[in-house]
């Protein structure tokens, strides 16, 4: 009985120490070639699961992506636990300094943010003008019928219904789009607020993700706030026209979304699209980017690995581009996707390029 | 069994060895079940120490002024929790207060006026499924149903009508928290010895008066720890919270004003933390959190005590 209770925990003992084992090892986790791991943004995800299903039959690569958010994924890919991250947002100072090494940041497709209103009465589209963004979501406009919304929609008949602001609650790409573009266009919103992915409202109420944001202006008579372009076309909520740095009303759609990346892009392409040069292109944009290493020897990956991931974005941004539309996401443009080209060809693996 | 104890009566050897066996087995019962108690310990004190080394870069920055600063400002690093803090003691005291003479109501009459039959039973099980409902079905029952009648409340008292804030919150925690102490407050009126209520009838009571005089004083130490119970889910739920409260920042003006809680925070906020400071500082409110429920919850204890002894 004693021997055998020894051996027993003797066992238990084994068990546990190889199972710790197996933990540290996670890096490995990655090394199968026929699976390539990624994490990131929840923005991208129905795309990806699109794309990643579809290159999956053609090839037998599969990818397994985890919608954790950007944040997440720019951690997971600077723990070099997943082979790929994906962000709505470029990485900042902090995060560049942590990973050491460069990162690629390769666009994807690019995503729209757009202002939606519940105005029970109101039946036309509403224009708005940066400054008025700004000063609503500053809090300084009280009620619908303001001057400064009058003035500019003539001849809509705007209700005397207080204005009340839908923000995220969550830290999202969403909110860093939005934000980033009300710091470029108006100097009272950069001094007093800034961009990030959270940051501290002056006024309105929170909801979690898109569908909370959404949930509180369908609710709430008089309420507006920031939606993905995706979201508001699939649930056909209303939503505003914006003024664009040309002067042009911009209706946001996959069309304007996509005009707005067809500028001179960086090299690098860590870029924001907000407040676009382009006189066709909707001005609150932005690109989503897959995060891959440029050097891809790192935890003795295999050289099959590195080229089975570079090709698998090599096909996203071309063959992969057909199937952005019909999920509301806008293709990269003519310029983004030059761009995209060269940065994937500058991958390397043990310092020579991974595509001939 | 009863074959093998009997062969070990019959020879003496093995009957040594039993009952030496049957030490051992004593032995290592004992033993796990302490190991078990103790893994409590030792993870609550884990976590503890957890949120305290994660919390460091945040101590070190920011200071001892986190707790009563106002400001929770992500793009200049700078964290406040006091309008958080503020949040969470109020929701939760807020719904305590509402779910009191409900849980009460509902521990006395399933404990002394409707003890058996069907509709006794039915009570207690429908009780009961409110605590194993998941706090998400609440808030989006909250959402679609109870904030367009808070809001149309709103409109009528003439407040902003937000019809999300920090009432409609305590009213969902309030139906969310009425189980736990109608469940024990049910079990302990139902031990109420009947002596002491048969006497306090030969004496001429009432039914409310043997519920006021009698039940209700021997059995106020278990219905205070009751309340404690409630008030302990009601500070750490998050989900039906977070769908309602209208998560803003902004210090609360009134009970209809939107704010946020430290619980709700964390779960929107953790995710894209992406700046050291900032994550730190997330981790220092689980730590508030966790000091609240910790110092409410030995309050609570004196108080029972208190009720106990005089």
């Amino acid at each position: 009985m004693n021997l055998k209770i020894k051996k027993l925990i003797g066992l238990s003992v084994i068990i546990l120490l190889v199972a710790c084992n197996s933990g540290d090892n996670k890096n490995s986790g990655t090394g199968d070639n026929s699976t390539v791991l990624g994490a990131g943004s929840t923005f991208i995800y129905p795309l990806f699961s699109k794309l990643f299903s579809v290159y999956k039959d053609s090839t037998g690569l599969k990818v397994n992506y985890q919608s954790i958010g950007s944040g997440g994924g720019i951690l997971q890919l600077t723990n070099k636990t997943v082979d790929f991250g994906a962000s709505d947002a470029q990485l900042n100072e902090e995060q560049t300094q942590k990973m050491g090494v460069d990162v690629l940041h390769i666009p994807m497709c690019s995503g729209a943010v757009v202002l939606s209103y519940n105005l029970p009465s109101v039946t036309d589209t509403l224009k708005f003008t940066p400054d008025l963004v700004a000063a609503i979501f500053l809090g300084k406009i009280k009620k619908w019928n303001d001057l400064q919304i009058t003035a500019l929609n003539a001849g809509v008949k705007l209700p005397d219904l207080p204005v009340i602001i839908a923000h995220r609650s969550d830290g999202s790409g969403t909110t860093n789009i939005f934000t980033t573009y009300l710091s470029k266009v108006n100097a009272e919103w950069q001094t007093k607020v800034g961009k990030g992915s959270s940051v501290n409202w002056p006024a309105g109420l929170g909801g979690k993700g898109n569908e909370g944001v959404a949930g509180l202006v369908k609710q709430t008579p008089g309420a507006i706030g920031y939606i993905e372009l995706a979201y508001v076309m699939q649930n056909k909520m209303a939503f505003g026209k914006l003024k664009n740095k040309s002067g042009n009303f911009i209706t946001p759609s996959v069309a304007s979304t996509s005009a707005a990346g067809n500028i001179q892009l960086p090299a690098d392409a860590k870029v924001s699209l907000t407040n676009t040069d382009a006189p066709d292109g909707y001005p609150i944009s932005g690109f989503t980017w897959a995060l891959i290493y440029k050097e891809q020897k790192y935890n003795n990956r295999s050289q099959d690995k590195a080229t089975n991931l570079v090709k698998l974005f090599w096909w996203n941004i071309h063959e992969g581009q057909k199937y952005c539309e019909g999920l509301n996401y806008a293709p990269l443009s003519s310029s983004a996707l030059t761009v995209a080209e060269n940065i994937l060809r500058s991958a390397t693996y043990y310092g020579k390029p991974i595509l001939q | 069994m009863a074959f093998a104890m009997g062969k070990c009566i019959n020879k003496g050897v093995k009957k040594i060895t039993y009952s030496y066996r049957k030490v051992r087995f004593e032995n290592i019962f004992r033993r796990s079940l302490m190991l078990t108690a103790l893994a409590v310990l030792i993870i609550v004190i884990g976590i503890f120490f957890t949120l305290v080394v994660q919390s460091m870069p945040s101590i070190k920055t920011l200071g001892i002024k986190y707790i009563w600063s106002k400001t929770w400002d992500p793009v200049s690093d700078m964290y406040g929790a006091f309008p958080f803090l503020l949040g969470t003691l109020l929701t939760s005291f807020l719904a305590l207060i509402i779910s009191i003479p409900f849980s009460f109501a509902i521990a006395v009459y399933l404990g002394e006026y409707n003890t058996t039959g069907w509709l006794g039973g039915l009570l207690k099980n429908m009780v009961e499924l409110i605590a194993a409902v998941p706090s998400v079905i609440y808030g989006f029952w909250a959402l679609v149903t109870l904030v367009p009648i808070v809001r149309n409340f709103e409109t009528k008292i003439g407040v902003a009508p937000y019809g999300v804030g920090i009432f409609t919150s305590s009213i969902v925690l309030a139906i969310m928290i009425v189980p736990y102490a109608a469940s024990l407050g049910r079990e302990l009126i139902r031990l109420v010895p009947s002596s002491l209520k048969e006497g306090a009838y030969s004496l001429g009571a009432t039914r409310y008066e043997v519920v006021k005089n009698v039940i209700l004083p021997h059995t106020k130490s278990g219905l205070m720890a009751g309340i404690l119970l409630s008030l302990g889910r009601a500070l750490g739920e998050t989900m039906a919270v977070t769908m309602v409260i209208g998560n803003t920042s902004i210090i609360p003006t009134s009970i209809f004003s939107p704010g946020n809680t430290m619980a709700s925070v964390i779960a929107n906020e953790f995710t894209e933390a992406d700046r050291t400071v900032y994550l730190s500082a997330l981790i220092e409110l689980a730590l508030v959190l966790f000091l609240v429920t910790v110092v409410i919850n030995m309050i609570g204890k004196r108080i029972i005590k208190r009720f106990t002894y005089d």
